[in-house]
């Protein structure tokens, strides 16, 4: 396996791209934040956060709909927030039989599952957005930047850099089993559940062995090579005057949002 | 890729801004702790080993086994992680893998990732090494079968707390929420207890050394049983009167003014507008996060004092 199939990254070279991981990363969570704030039903500032976000999509020269196709990841989980719906006081919508309970659907809960959709739905976009226009290791390397812990930053560097080795150990204990897990067609196979969980018990500390015993050889090498406890980098990491301007252009369009929301 | 998102990663949008910085304050703070503590006691060795751990409990997620109908059971991890590495670097690989699988993953969402982490890091850490560190010197059957119980506990924890969340922040339905949580993860939880326990037993059987004496797994005080059992008991008695009995739940978050809070008014967790000049703006409701994030903590750091004074 590759190492590059858990990046995310979208290599271009579009404004967004060059912009300094920093400046995206904490515009996102700013944007995020904004949605998270904006009052139910605020929906020309939904509206604006919108465009805001399409904007920054145009920049990045991903093309239309390159975040849309990914954010319905967030969709299964709008099933949680389905019960608003019928739990809160409203005028009466329409009234259903649902197994044995008449529900109401009312406006009041109708106004805030969509608004709770839509937040999500933004937000996630511009997270999509933050990680397909920036290298991971620079994401990591803004988080250092923005106070996060050294030893919090290096456990997630490493953990980027080896999951891709670990997922190949994976998938050879899987190939492994299902070479083991042979069954005429129409018989089952196998033991019980419980049984079956034993294997994958089994196979995770197999898992947990391999990963033990090779961060022993990877901290060899890396000693070898003359890691002194810092992971470093040639990237400079110098903000420019462009990186300045677009986060505060940024942040006071994105108070705006705050100001149109609630009037 | 087969990457299946778990039901407990909260995304964007779905708690509030109140109960997001409440849990990211306490989060904070006992990553700070773990941060401190894992410096101390730890060499620069040891910081690839806890990188390349992160990257096995990730891994390790992807291990499914078929349970029935098309469904499949996984490892969730925390419980094992803690009982491995010990508590507090228990914690921070948790905490390492939910960052990377929100940040790169977008399975769990940025502002509220404070509460992801102490739902599926912090929460399932304190229960899995507090209930295993009670039975540290009792044999391995022992030791096994409470790994087993912890891990279906931490589990429940997460769920519950997950709940809690989403209803505090207006999202969902107390009982509904409750009920369908924890009877999904009811048998998430079972999934998990027997993987832990058979991962657990494979390391008891290959190498003893590294849940011995002397190793990371043995070096958590003892104040993690009392915090343990407490978790446990705090899930243990919230998870029925929850999804029995809402209307005392909710009685008395209204009695505390945490519904109000919680759904559309969060200035009034601080009572007779201690913040009066700030009225309903964002910076208030923030504010009114911190607030009510310090006052849980200050009862925590209380009752810790308390107890530590009783037992030395």
């Amino acid at each position: 396996m590759h190492s590059d199939v858990f990046d995310r990254y979208h290599a271009a070279n579009s404004f967004i791209h060059r912009l300094d991981s920093r400046v995206k990363v904490v515009v996102t969570v700013a944007f995020i934040l904004s949605n998270a704030l904006l009052p139910d039903a605020a929906w020309t500032a939904f509206g604006l956060s919108w465009l805001f976000l399409l904007f920054a999509n145009a920049l990045s020269d991903l093309g239309p709909g390159f975040t849309l196709q990914r954010s319905f990841i967030v969709l299964p989980f709008a099933l949680v927030a389905v019960t608003v719906l019928v739990s809160i006081p409203g005028e009466p919508l329409t009234t259903f039989r649902f197994i044995a309970w008449d529900l109401t659907i009312t406006d009041a809960g109708l106004l805030r599952f969509v608004s709770i959709v839509i937040r999500s739905w933004l937000s996630v976009q511009m997270a999509i957005l933050l990680v397909a226009t920036t290298r991971f290791p620079d994401v990591v390397h803004a988080l250092e930047h923005l106070r996060v812990p050294f030893i919090l930053t290096t456990i997630i560097a490493f953990l980027y850099r080896y999951l891709f080795v670990l997922v190949d150990e994976v998938f050879r204990l899987l190939r492994a089993r299902e070479a083991r897990s042979a069954a005429v067609a129409g018989f089952r196979a196998g033991g019980s559940v419980a049984w079956r969980a034993g294997v994958a018990g089994n196979m995770a500390g197999q898992l947990f062995l391999r990963s033990y015993e090779r961060s022993d050889r990877v901290y060899n090498a890396m000693l070898a090579r003359g890691y002194t406890g810092h992971l470093n980098t040639i990237n400079p990491h110098e903000l420019r005057r462009v990186d300045y301007v677009t986060t505060a252009l940024a942040l006071f369009v994105i108070l705006l949002f705050q100001v149109v929301g609630r009037v | 890729m087969h990457y299946a998102p778990a039901p407990l990663h909260i995304p964007d949008g779905f708690l509030n801004v109140t109960v997001s910085v409440i849990f990211w304050v306490v989060t904070i703070v006992m990553i700070g702790m773990a941060v401190s503590r894992t410096n101390k006691s730890l060499g620069e060795k040891q910081v690839p080993l806890m990188g390349i751990m992160a990257a096995f409990i990730f891994a390790a997620q992807m291990i499914n086994f078929p349970v029935a109908g098309g469904t499949s059971g996984h490892l969730l991890g925390g419980a094992l992680a803690a009982i491995v590495l010990g508590p507090w670097a228990g914690m921070l690989v948790m905490t390492a893998v939910i960052a990377v699988q929100g940040l790169l993953f977008q399975d769990g969402g940025l502002l509220v990732m404070g509460a992801n982490i102490f739902n599926m890091g912090l929460l399932t850490a304190a229960i899995g090494y507090g209930l295993y560190r009670s039975v540290m010197n009792k044999p391995t059957g022992t030791k096994l079968a409470v790994a087993g119980v912890a891990a279906w506990l931490s589990v429940m924890a997460g769920a519950l707390a997950t709940s809690l969340q989403l209803w505090l922040s207006g999202t969902s339905n107390l009982q509904t929420v409750v009920i369908a949580m924890l009877g999904v993860h009811a048998l998430i939880g079972l999934g998990e207890a027997l993987i832990t326990v058979a991962a657990l037993s494979f390391i008891f059987r290959t190498r003893p050394d590294l849940l011995g004496e002397g190793s990371a797994s043995a070096e958590g005080g003892r104040g993690w049983i009392i915090a343990g059992v407490i978790v446990s008991l705090i899930v243990a008695l919230l998870s029925p009167l929850a999804s029995a009995a809402p209307d005392g739940l909710e009685r008395v978050a209204i009695d505390m003014g945490f519904i109000d809070a919680g759904q559309d008014a969060p200035y009034e967790i601080i009572p007779d507008y201690t913040v009066p000049f700030l009225g309903e703006t964002p910076l208030s409701t923030i504010l009114a996060g911190v607030i009510g994030a310090l006052i849980v903590l200050g009862i925590m750091v209380v009752t810790g004092r308390s107890l530590q004074k009783k037992t030395s």
